[in-house]
């Protein structure tokens, strides 16, 4: 379902991945792996199109992609309802009935967004992926501040409702999810600290 | 795209939001203009045009680095350039919430404050009339701006700068038409030359502020 081949991807005008390729089947994830620097965030905001690649083509079905990072895009003056609704609405989908029981928000749903603590914005975050109803997630740590319990609350949500579904998702962590799921250690693919088509020379 | 303006409109009302703080500054400015240049009622109501728009301009200017600033910061702008909405439907939506919370009010309390100028009894009508088509232009422009600038720590003073020159067109038309309206002239082509002003910049600017908001993502 999604397709990576041969992508070279830059940060701030410097290449840090050269020649990533990998494909991943439906219903299957991919773990992005390496140190920090490696360029886990950059090759996800590439693969969702937030910037271009510099070399290599990523395939994925046309507007099935979607992204999530360390920042949850919560607004802090809109309660939980109403941020997961506008998403829903944006993406031109309805409010699934579980979703706020999925990730345990059930308690929390009239709760300001700017009241809650930094573990309860990252649920609400990823409950966002539940609602959106896209196929192809790209997660960039998406368990940071959460806890043990919701950790697995949000592996299970993914095994069972978005892999089984047909989705896919390649989630860059540091952490074991608990989900069967190959890993892909970026280290190899560290691009040369001279390599070319980053910078724009006529500017340095 | 409505449920963005929602949203944004929203937002806007809420605590923190910032609405109605461009009211109160342009209703500030003008009450502080008779302090300052005196209350001969002659004199005022000759600069009143010129006054009322010059207030209203900085009070839109005010809030434009709100505009995608807080999107930006909190995620919600990068989340949305990867939703199915198209970024120039998102530009267009957030200059039409700066708008509705900001230019709309201005024209609606701009005929209250032209009675405290003593504005040409004759110039109410062109006074609502050139706001109500000129302030749409400067909400679009502004929003422009303020997608250069996403990025930019304390971008709102560059803003600023960028924005201003590129509102003189409105101001001397919008100014002039209300002008002629108070001296009983025709007003009509001042007010044409910024309908034309309004519908280029919403021709436009939304594309370029879709491809700045593309690039300043990266």
């Amino acid at each position: 379902m999604l397709t990576v081949s041969g992508v070279t991807c830059a940060r701030g005008g410097v290449p840090v991945l050269a020649d990533v390729s990998f494909s991943v089947e439906a219903g299957h994830a991919l773990i992005l792996r390496g140190p920090n620097g490696i360029g886990k965030t950059t090759l996800l905001r590439t693969l969702a199109g937030l910037q271009p690649a510099i070399e290599g083509e990523v395939s994925y079905p046309e507007d099935e992609g979607a992204y999530a990072s360390h920042a949850d895009g919560i607004k802090t003056a809109l309660t939980v309802t109403e941020n997961l609704k506008f998403w829903a609405d944006v993406h031109g989908a309805t409010l699934p009935g579980d979703i706020l029981e999925t990730f345990d928000l059930a308690d929390l749903k009239n709760r300001m967004g700017g009241t809650l603590s930094a573990g309860q914005k990252r649920r609400l975050g990823l409950a966002r992926l539940g609602v959106i109803g896209r196929k192809v997630l790209f997660l960039d740590e998406p368990t940071v501040s959460l806890d043990g319990f919701s950790v697995r609350l949000f592996a299970s949500w993914l095994q069972d409702k978005h892999l089984a579904s047909g989705g896919v998702a390649v989630i860059a962590t540091h952490i074991d999810l608990g989900i069967a799921a190959p890993e892909l250690d970026l280290t190899p693919f560290k691009a040369a600290p001279d390599a070319e088509g980053g910078a724009d020379e006529a500017f340095l | 795209m409505i449920a963005l303006l929602w949203r944004d409109l929203r937002l806007a009302i809420r605590a923190g939001g910032g609405f109605g703080l461009g009211l109160a500054f342009f209703l500030i400015v003008v009450v502080l203009v008779p302090f300052g240049v005196g209350p001969e009622t002659a004199l005022l109501s000759r600069i009143a045009p010129g006054i009322l728009w010059v207030a209203s301009l900085l009070a839109a200017l005010l809030s434009l680095d709100r505009i995608f600033a807080l999107d930006y910061e909190d995620g919600s702008l990068a989340l949305l350039a990867t939703s199915p909405l198209p970024m120039e439907g998102v530009a267009m939506t957030k200059a039409l919430a700066h708008w509705i919370t900001t230019g709309l009010p201005l024209t609606f309390a701009a005929p209250v404050l032209g009675f405290l100028l003593s504005l040409a009894p004759e110039a109410y009508f062109y006074l609502l009339l050139s706001l109500l088509i000129g302030t749409p232009a400067l909400s679009m422009i502004g929003t422009f701006g303020a997608a250069l600038t996403v990025g930019l720590r304390r971008g709102g003073l560059l803003l600023s700068l960028l924005v201003l020159p590129l509102y003189v067109p409105t101001l001397i038309f919008g100014a002039e038409a209300v002008r002629r309206g108070a001296e009983g002239l025709d007003p009509t082509g001042a007010l044409m030359l910024m309908g034309g002003i309004t519908a280029g910049c919403f021709a436009l600017l939304p594309f370029a502020t879709a491809a700045t908001l593309r690039i300043n993502l990266r």
